[in-house]
Protein backbone atom coordinates (compact mmCIF):
# COMPACT_ATOMS: atom_id res chain seq x y z
CA UNK A 1 0.00 0.00 0.00
CA UNK A 2 1.19 3.51 -0.77
CA UNK A 3 2.03 5.60 2.26
CA UNK A 4 1.20 9.26 2.51
CA UNK A 5 4.25 11.42 3.18
CA UNK A 6 3.90 15.08 4.18
CA UNK A 7 6.81 17.34 3.28
CA UNK A 8 6.73 20.54 5.34
CA UNK A 9 7.59 23.71 3.42
CA UNK A 10 9.13 26.59 5.36
CA UNK A 11 10.20 29.90 3.86
CA UNK A 12 13.75 29.00 2.83
CA UNK A 13 13.30 25.24 2.48
CA UNK A 14 15.20 24.09 -0.62
CA UNK A 15 15.17 20.30 -0.43
CA UNK A 16 11.38 20.01 -0.23
CA UNK A 17 11.11 19.27 -3.96
CA UNK A 18 13.99 16.77 -3.79
CA UNK A 19 12.09 14.89 -1.07
CA UNK A 20 8.84 15.11 -3.05
CA UNK A 21 10.50 13.88 -6.24
CA UNK A 22 12.30 10.95 -4.62
CA UNK A 23 9.31 9.74 -2.63
CA UNK A 24 6.78 10.22 -5.43
CA UNK A 25 8.67 9.40 -8.61
CA UNK A 26 11.31 6.96 -7.40
CA UNK A 27 9.63 5.24 -4.45
CA UNK A 28 6.06 5.57 -5.81
CA UNK A 29 4.47 6.90 -2.61
CA UNK A 30 1.79 9.56 -2.12
CA UNK A 31 3.32 12.89 -1.13
CA UNK A 32 1.76 16.18 -0.01
CA UNK A 33 3.42 19.50 0.64
CA UNK A 34 2.41 20.97 4.02
CA UNK A 35 2.71 24.74 4.41
CA UNK A 36 4.40 25.84 7.64
CA UNK A 37 1.52 28.16 8.58
CA UNK A 38 -1.03 25.32 8.51
CA UNK A 39 -1.91 23.11 11.45
CA UNK A 40 -3.36 20.19 9.53
CA UNK A 41 -1.03 17.28 8.77
CA UNK A 42 -3.66 15.93 6.32
CA UNK A 43 -3.58 12.41 7.75
CA UNK A 44 -0.05 11.79 6.57
CA UNK A 45 1.69 8.61 7.75
CA UNK A 46 5.14 10.17 7.78
CA UNK A 47 6.23 13.80 8.14
CA UNK A 48 9.44 15.00 6.50
CA UNK A 49 11.12 18.20 7.67
CA UNK A 50 13.32 18.92 4.65
CA UNK A 51 16.69 20.59 4.25
CA UNK A 52 17.26 24.21 3.43
CA UNK A 53 17.70 27.50 5.22
CA UNK A 54 14.38 28.05 6.96
CA UNK A 55 13.98 31.73 7.88
CA UNK A 56 17.43 32.37 6.43
CA UNK A 57 19.03 30.46 9.31
CA UNK A 58 18.72 33.72 11.25
CA UNK A 59 19.61 33.57 14.96
CA UNK A 60 20.43 29.84 14.88
CA UNK A 61 19.58 27.20 12.27
CA UNK A 62 16.03 26.00 12.87
CA UNK A 63 15.42 28.35 15.81
CA UNK A 64 12.61 30.35 14.20
CA UNK A 65 11.07 27.51 12.15
CA UNK A 66 10.61 25.69 15.43
CA UNK A 67 7.84 28.19 16.26
CA UNK A 68 5.97 27.76 12.96
CA UNK A 69 2.34 26.75 13.59
CA UNK A 70 2.80 23.36 11.93
CA UNK A 71 5.57 22.37 14.34
CA UNK A 72 3.07 22.14 17.21
CA UNK A 73 1.09 19.65 15.11
CA UNK A 74 4.30 17.76 14.32
CA UNK A 75 5.16 17.61 18.05
CA UNK A 76 1.68 16.24 18.86
CA UNK A 77 1.97 13.76 15.99
CA UNK A 78 5.38 12.57 17.24
CA UNK A 79 4.08 12.27 20.80
CA UNK A 80 1.30 10.01 19.51
CA UNK A 81 3.95 7.80 17.87
CA UNK A 82 3.82 9.32 14.37
CA UNK A 83 6.91 8.94 12.18
CA UNK A 84 9.01 12.04 11.60
CA UNK A 85 12.25 12.41 9.64
CA UNK A 86 14.24 15.64 9.85
CA UNK A 87 16.91 15.98 7.19
CA UNK A 88 19.71 18.55 7.50
CA UNK A 89 17.89 21.80 8.37
CA UNK A 90 14.97 19.56 9.36
CA UNK A 91 17.26 17.85 11.89
CA UNK A 92 18.27 21.27 13.22
CA UNK A 93 14.57 22.14 13.62
CA UNK A 94 13.94 18.88 15.54
CA UNK A 95 16.79 19.79 17.90
CA UNK A 96 15.47 23.31 18.46
CA UNK A 97 11.95 21.93 19.00
CA UNK A 98 13.25 19.51 21.62
CA UNK A 99 12.05 16.40 19.76
CA UNK A 100 15.68 15.29 19.69
CA UNK A 101 18.45 16.26 22.14
CA UNK A 102 21.49 18.40 21.36
CA UNK A 103 22.46 21.29 19.14
CA UNK A 104 24.37 21.93 15.91
CA UNK A 105 27.47 24.10 15.99
CA UNK A 106 29.30 25.53 12.99
CA UNK A 107 31.42 22.98 11.18
CA UNK A 108 34.85 22.96 12.80
CA UNK A 109 36.40 23.91 9.44
CA UNK A 110 34.03 26.94 9.35
CA UNK A 111 33.27 25.96 5.77
CA UNK A 112 30.02 24.93 4.15
CA UNK A 113 30.61 21.34 3.04
CA UNK A 114 28.82 19.82 0.07
CA UNK A 115 30.09 16.38 -0.89
CA UNK A 116 29.36 12.67 -0.67
CA UNK A 117 30.19 10.91 2.58
CA UNK A 118 29.78 7.40 3.94
CA UNK A 119 27.54 6.50 6.84
CA UNK A 120 28.12 3.58 9.13
CA UNK A 121 24.82 2.19 10.43
CA UNK A 122 25.24 1.99 14.20
CA UNK A 123 21.78 0.72 15.03
CA UNK A 124 19.99 -1.77 12.80
CA UNK A 125 17.10 -2.10 15.25
CA UNK A 126 15.15 0.96 14.18
CA UNK A 127 12.20 1.16 11.83
CA UNK A 128 14.40 3.28 9.54
CA UNK A 129 17.19 0.69 9.32
CA UNK A 130 15.96 -2.79 10.23
CA UNK A 131 15.16 -3.79 6.66
CA UNK A 132 18.52 -2.66 5.33
CA UNK A 133 20.22 -5.87 4.29
CA UNK A 134 23.67 -4.58 3.47
CA UNK A 135 26.30 -4.23 6.18
CA UNK A 136 28.17 -1.75 3.98
CA UNK A 137 28.19 1.96 4.79
CA UNK A 138 25.64 4.07 2.95
CA UNK A 139 26.81 6.69 0.47
CA UNK A 140 24.95 9.98 0.30
CA UNK A 141 25.70 13.71 0.23
CA UNK A 142 25.97 16.22 3.02
CA UNK A 143 25.43 19.93 2.38
CA UNK A 144 25.67 22.05 5.50
CA UNK A 145 27.56 24.76 7.35
CA UNK A 146 26.28 23.82 10.79
CA UNK A 147 26.35 20.07 11.22
CA UNK A 148 28.78 19.78 14.08
CA UNK A 149 26.64 17.85 16.56
CA UNK A 150 27.15 18.76 20.20
CA UNK A 151 25.48 17.89 23.45
CA UNK A 152 26.42 17.71 27.11
CA UNK A 153 28.08 14.64 28.53
CA UNK A 154 24.99 13.27 30.33
CA UNK A 155 22.90 13.46 27.18
CA UNK A 156 25.67 11.84 25.16
CA UNK A 157 25.89 8.98 27.66
CA UNK A 158 22.13 8.57 27.50
CA UNK A 159 22.20 8.54 23.65
CA UNK A 160 24.79 5.75 23.76
CA UNK A 161 23.04 3.73 26.47
CA UNK A 162 19.71 3.88 24.65
CA UNK A 163 21.21 3.05 21.24
CA UNK A 164 19.94 6.34 19.85
CA UNK A 165 22.93 6.95 17.60
CA UNK A 166 21.79 5.56 14.24
CA UNK A 167 24.41 6.88 11.79
CA UNK A 168 28.06 7.87 12.11
CA UNK A 169 30.38 9.33 9.49
CA UNK A 170 32.78 6.63 8.36
CA UNK A 171 35.21 5.54 5.66
CA UNK A 172 33.88 3.68 2.63
CA UNK A 173 34.62 0.43 4.46
CA UNK A 174 32.90 1.47 7.67
CA UNK A 175 35.76 2.72 9.86
CA UNK A 176 34.51 5.41 12.23
CA UNK A 177 37.52 7.64 12.81
CA UNK A 178 38.31 11.36 13.15
CA UNK A 179 39.71 11.32 9.64
CA UNK A 180 36.23 10.67 8.26
CA UNK A 181 34.47 13.23 10.42
CA UNK A 182 33.60 16.08 8.03
CA UNK A 183 32.38 18.64 10.53
CA UNK A 184 33.64 17.96 14.05
CA UNK A 185 30.51 16.17 15.33
CA UNK A 186 30.86 14.42 18.68
CA UNK A 187 31.67 10.73 18.09
CA UNK A 188 31.19 11.29 14.31
CA UNK A 189 27.42 11.47 14.91
CA UNK A 190 25.46 11.98 11.68
CA UNK A 191 21.99 10.83 12.73
CA UNK A 192 20.09 10.09 15.93
CA UNK A 193 16.68 8.81 16.90
CA UNK A 194 14.44 9.59 19.88
CA UNK A 195 14.01 7.05 22.70
CA UNK A 196 10.64 5.93 21.41
CA UNK A 197 12.15 5.26 17.98
CA UNK A 198 9.72 7.22 15.80
CA UNK A 199 11.66 10.47 15.22
CA UNK A 200 14.87 10.40 13.17
CA UNK A 201 17.18 13.35 12.56
CA UNK A 202 20.08 13.14 10.13
CA UNK A 203 22.41 15.66 8.48
CA UNK A 204 23.10 13.65 5.28
CA UNK A 205 20.52 13.75 2.50
CA UNK A 206 18.90 10.37 1.69
CA UNK A 207 16.44 12.10 -0.66
CA UNK A 208 19.37 13.18 -2.83
CA UNK A 209 20.54 9.57 -3.09
CA UNK A 210 17.46 7.89 -4.57
CA UNK A 211 17.51 8.52 -8.31
CA UNK A 212 20.12 6.31 -10.01
CA UNK A 213 20.86 9.09 -12.48
CA UNK A 214 22.67 10.80 -9.59
CA UNK A 215 25.01 7.85 -9.23
CA UNK A 216 23.91 6.72 -5.77
CA UNK A 217 20.74 5.13 -4.45
CA UNK A 218 21.48 4.25 -0.81
CA UNK A 219 18.97 6.82 0.39
CA UNK A 220 16.20 4.52 -0.84
CA UNK A 221 17.22 1.91 1.73
CA UNK A 222 16.23 4.18 4.64
CA UNK A 223 12.86 5.17 3.14
CA UNK A 224 12.13 1.61 2.03
CA UNK A 225 12.89 0.25 5.47
CA UNK A 226 10.30 2.58 6.96
CA UNK A 227 7.74 1.90 4.19
CA UNK A 228 8.05 -1.88 4.66
CA UNK A 229 7.66 -1.56 8.42
CA UNK A 230 4.54 0.57 8.23
CA UNK A 231 3.01 -1.72 5.60
CA UNK A 232 3.61 -4.76 7.78
CA UNK B 1 8.15 51.31 27.86
CA UNK B 2 11.59 49.79 28.15
CA UNK B 3 14.50 49.28 25.85
CA UNK B 4 16.01 45.82 26.37
CA UNK B 5 19.64 45.11 25.58
CA UNK B 6 20.53 41.43 25.46
CA UNK B 7 24.02 39.96 25.39
CA UNK B 8 24.38 36.31 24.41
CA UNK B 9 27.67 34.57 25.00
CA UNK B 10 28.75 31.10 24.04
CA UNK B 11 29.73 29.09 27.12
CA UNK B 12 33.46 28.97 27.76
CA UNK B 13 33.37 25.18 27.59
CA UNK B 14 32.11 25.33 23.98
CA UNK B 15 34.70 25.76 21.29
CA UNK B 16 34.26 28.92 19.23
CA UNK B 17 35.83 28.22 15.83
CA UNK B 18 34.46 31.50 14.48
CA UNK B 19 36.32 33.44 17.18
CA UNK B 20 39.47 31.50 16.46
CA UNK B 21 39.23 32.23 12.73
CA UNK B 22 38.68 35.93 13.34
CA UNK B 23 41.67 35.99 15.68
CA UNK B 24 43.84 34.71 12.82
CA UNK B 25 42.89 37.97 11.10
CA UNK B 26 44.25 39.89 14.10
CA UNK B 27 47.57 38.12 13.69
CA UNK B 28 47.65 39.09 10.00
CA UNK B 29 46.98 42.68 11.10
CA UNK B 30 50.08 42.46 13.27
CA UNK B 31 48.03 42.62 16.49
CA UNK B 32 49.86 39.93 18.39
CA UNK B 33 48.40 40.74 21.80
CA UNK B 34 44.84 39.71 20.97
CA UNK B 35 43.91 36.44 22.68
CA UNK B 36 40.84 34.29 23.21
CA UNK B 37 38.50 36.06 20.78
CA UNK B 38 34.96 34.81 21.29
CA UNK B 39 31.96 35.87 19.26
CA UNK B 40 28.51 36.34 20.75
CA UNK B 41 25.37 38.26 19.88
CA UNK B 42 23.99 41.62 20.91
CA UNK B 43 20.25 42.12 20.46
CA UNK B 44 18.10 45.12 21.38
CA UNK B 45 14.38 45.71 21.24
CA UNK B 46 11.52 47.62 22.87
CA UNK B 47 9.12 46.19 25.45
CA UNK B 48 5.74 47.89 25.55
CA UNK B 49 5.13 47.49 29.28
CA UNK B 50 5.35 49.98 32.14
CA UNK B 51 5.98 47.49 34.93
CA UNK B 52 9.64 46.55 35.14
CA UNK B 53 9.03 43.14 36.76
CA UNK B 54 6.59 42.15 34.03
CA UNK B 55 8.95 43.45 31.35
CA UNK B 56 11.81 41.50 32.87
CA UNK B 57 9.77 38.27 32.95
CA UNK B 58 8.82 38.67 29.31
CA UNK B 59 12.36 39.44 28.18
CA UNK B 60 13.67 36.48 30.14
CA UNK B 61 11.21 34.15 28.40
CA UNK B 62 12.18 35.58 24.99
CA UNK B 63 15.86 34.96 25.78
CA UNK B 64 15.36 31.49 27.23
CA UNK B 65 13.02 30.11 24.59
CA UNK B 66 14.21 31.77 21.43
CA UNK B 67 17.14 34.19 21.46
CA UNK B 68 19.60 31.90 23.25
CA UNK B 69 20.05 28.14 23.18
CA UNK B 70 20.69 27.18 26.81
CA UNK B 71 22.67 24.09 25.77
CA UNK B 72 25.52 26.22 24.46
CA UNK B 73 24.82 29.85 25.37
CA UNK B 74 24.38 32.08 28.42
CA UNK B 75 22.53 35.38 28.27
CA UNK B 76 22.22 38.54 30.28
CA UNK B 77 20.00 41.54 29.70
CA UNK B 78 19.52 45.08 30.82
CA UNK B 79 16.31 47.12 30.77
CA UNK B 80 16.38 50.85 30.23
CA UNK B 81 13.25 52.90 30.98
CA UNK B 82 12.29 55.16 28.11
CA UNK B 83 9.41 57.57 27.93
Amino acid sequence: MKLKFGVVVFPGSNCDHDAYYSLRKILDQDVKFLWHKDNDLQNCDVIILPGGFSYGDYLRSGAIARFSPIINSVIDFAERGGYVIGICNGFQILLEAGLLPGVMLKNNSLQFICRDIYLSIENYNTIFTNNIETSKPLKMPIAHGEGNYYTDENTLTSLIENNQIVFKYSSNDGKVEDLFNPNGSLLNIAGIINKRGNVLGMMPHPERACDSVLGKTDGRLIFNSLIQNINN
Amino acid sequence: MFKAKVLIKRRLSILDPQGQAVEKGAIHLGLNNIKETRIGKYIEFLVELDDETKASTEVDEYCRKLLANPIIEDYEFHLEKIS
